[in-house]
């Protein structure tokens, strides 16, 4: 993280990247340092790269539990239409602003709502006389991610260029706009839902072995389902809401972990929010390097740059056969 | 421990699956459920094993009512193997599979112990599944499968075994090596059963279902009476215990001759008709 911190549209040395993240860290306000390399660091870079760690690990964890909760490999904050519902809150704080921004909605908060609405929705579309199957769980997702996939489109055709811009970047997601004031509610929601849902880790296991055999195991499967929906549709309504659509590391890391250290949840989610983190920082550190000045969002190189490695990993792992 | 079922009903969709059901599976006896394709065994397990409440009636396990219980302390009583269980086990080794047996004895905060190690070691043991603990169980055959999904209800450390056609799909070698490991166990068992000689090697007692119903229950040579098979199952057949203590079933398609007299010619033997 501190190399990620040093190198940008400015280098600067990671001996003093150090110096004076320590010395804030300390509690000093400045330090003797050269005022504008301070403030380069302390207020852009770090708090950049504290979010992209947060925001990675929060996608990453999200999709694993998605995984299991719905027994579907193709899980993920987007195939559950939690993204399409965040980006449609978005896309209509950008396009109408003054009028919704006069009900005091943010663009964050907007994207939030819609997430954790998007969650509520497949929750009751997916349950039938008190049982959630995961099939059923998948479909109403996706059905419910379409209908606010339409909703977003139809705004967009009414936005002018320039919002336009706006609602795509945010769409393929970015850390750019870090301020250390949103981080603690975020640092908040991402860490005690990790730490909750790593706790659930047996019971994520015996998920795995299906929901009569699971039942026989004393786990009541309808409930749990309904606790883990509801954790995972936070939690990725709080990292989009900051960070934007970001597609990829839920549905990819997750696997990465499975097939390099094995499927038991209580060593899976804390690896996948661990290598989830790495890997956005990593993201969003060539986001702002590849292109200088300019960046790329990060939508763009999630993809790009996981896809061939994992594709990779699928091939040379002989227990998918 | 003792399992009692009282008198229940249940409904599925509307439609009556199990009508006023009554049965018990004394301590340490196992019990074999037989009857027809759809004639409700596998109903009559999910409510012992807690998956489905039926809508009169109770069921008993240890004196108290499954659905008294938590789900938990249900499952620490009572430990099922189940057909088809669906779900995805991709990329867990056999070892963990097992160690989800230990699942019902932890609450959030429980942390493995030496006596969830012991538990598990011990079921892989007597499973003979020790070769295959670091295997992905996704890789394992049918009969290889069985038995460690066997090993993941003993870990469980169960009182009550509840089998679903835990023999399907197996070879005639594996079949009857998992008979004798069920009943090495020595614990209360309930176990449905499609192979009448299988479920007559297994079992002290039977109880047949019929359309939701009991239509019999008993000492085995006394529930496999010519007139039953008959009756319930649409075949001609005659049973006999043999001097090594064995039952064995002699199926035909017309009427056979009475115990102790020759098979007819076109009596199958047992195996034969089990295809």
């Amino acid at each position: 993280m501190i190399v990620a911190i040093s190198i940008g549209a400015v280098d600067v040395p990671v001996g003093d990247v150090w110096g004076i993240v320590l010395r804030h860290a300390g509690g000093a306000r400045t330090g003797p340092a050269d005022p504008a390399l301070d403030q380069i660091v302390w207020n852009f870079r770090t708090p950049r790269v504290v979010l992209a760690a947060l925001v990675g690990a929060g996608l990453a964890v999200s999709g694993a539990v998605l995984q299991t909760v719905v027994s579907n490999p193709l899980a993920d904050p987007i195939v559950l239409g939690f993204s399409y519902g965040a980006t449609l809150g978005a896309v209509l704080v950008i396009t109408l602003g003054g009028g919704v921004a006069l009900a005091g909605l943010g663009v964050p908060a907007a994207a939030f709502l819609g997430a954790v609405a998007a969650g509520a929705l497949v929750f009751a579309l997916g349950r039938r006389h008190g049982r959630m199957a995961p099939t059923r769980l998948v479909l109403a997702g996706v059905a419910v991610g379409y209908v606010f996939l339409s909703a977003t489109s139809f705004v967009q055709l009414r936005a002018t260029p320039t919002e336009l811009r706006t609602v795509m970047f945010w769409m393929l997601g970015s850390v750019a706009g870090a301020q250390w004031d949103q981080l603690p509610t975020v640092a908040v929601v991402v860490l005690a839902t990790t730490v909750l849902l790593s706790l659930f880790g047996r019971r994520l296991n015996v998920l795995l072995a299906g929901d009569e055999s699971a039942t026989a195991l004393g786990v009541d499967v309808n409930r749990l389902r309904a606790v883990l929906l509801v954790l995972s549709a936070l939690l990725t309504g709080t990292v989009i809401a900051v960070a934007g659509s970001i597609g990829f590391v839920g549905l990819m890391i997750p696997h990465l972990v499975r097939l390099t250290s094995g499927a038991d949840h209580r060593r899976l989610l804390p690896l996948t929010a661990l290598l989830g983190a790495l890997y956005l920082v990593l993201v969003d550190l060539l986001s702002r390097t590849l292109d200088r000045p300019d960046e790329l969002p990060l939508g763009i190189l999630t993809a790009l740059l996981g896809a061939p490695f994992f594709l990779w990993l699928l091939r040379r792992d002989k227990g998918l056969d | 421990m003792r399992l009692i079922v009282d008198r229940i009903h249940v409904t599925l969709d509307r439609n009556p699956v199990l009508r006023d059901v009554s049965l018990e599976v004394r301590e340490g006896d196992v019990v074999g459920l037989v009857g027809p394709n759809g004639s409700g065994k596998s109903t009559l397990l999910r409510t012992v094993y807690r998956s489905l409440r039926p809508a009169g009636g109770v069921v008993r396990v240890g004196g108290d009512d499954v659905w008294g219980l938590s789900p938990r302390a249900a499952a620490r009583r009572t430990a099922a193997v189940l057909q088809d269980p669906g779900g995805n086990t991709t990329g867990l080794t056999v070892a963990e599979i097992v160690a989800l047996g230990r699942a019902p004895h932890h609450g959030l905060l429980g942390r493995d112990g030496a006596e969830d190690h012991r538990s598990v070691s011990d079921a892989i043991d007597r499973c003979g599944v020790r070769p295959l603990a670091g295997r992905d169980y996704a890789s394992l055959s049918g009969g290889e499968r069985q038995r460690v999904l066997l090993a993941r209800a003993l870990a469980q450390d169960p009182r009550l075994l509840v089998l679903d056609e835990l023999t399907n799909h197996l070879d005639i070698r594996a079949r009857f090596e998992l008979l004798d490991l069920i009943r090495a166990t020595g614990v209360t068992t309930l176990a449905v059963l499609h192979d009448l000689d299988l479920a007559a090697r297994l079992c002290d007692h039977l109880v047949v279902l019929r359309d939701g119903t009991v239509a019999a229950a008993g000492p085995v040579l006394d529930v496999l009476a010519p007139d039953l098979l008959a009756d319930v199952f649409g075949v001609h057949a005659r049973t006999e215990r043999h001097a090594d203590g064995v039952v064995r079933i002699t199926y035909a398609a017309r009427p056979l001759a009475r115990a102790g007299g020759t098979a007819d010619d076109d009596a199958l033997t047992a195996g034969a008709a089990d295809r």
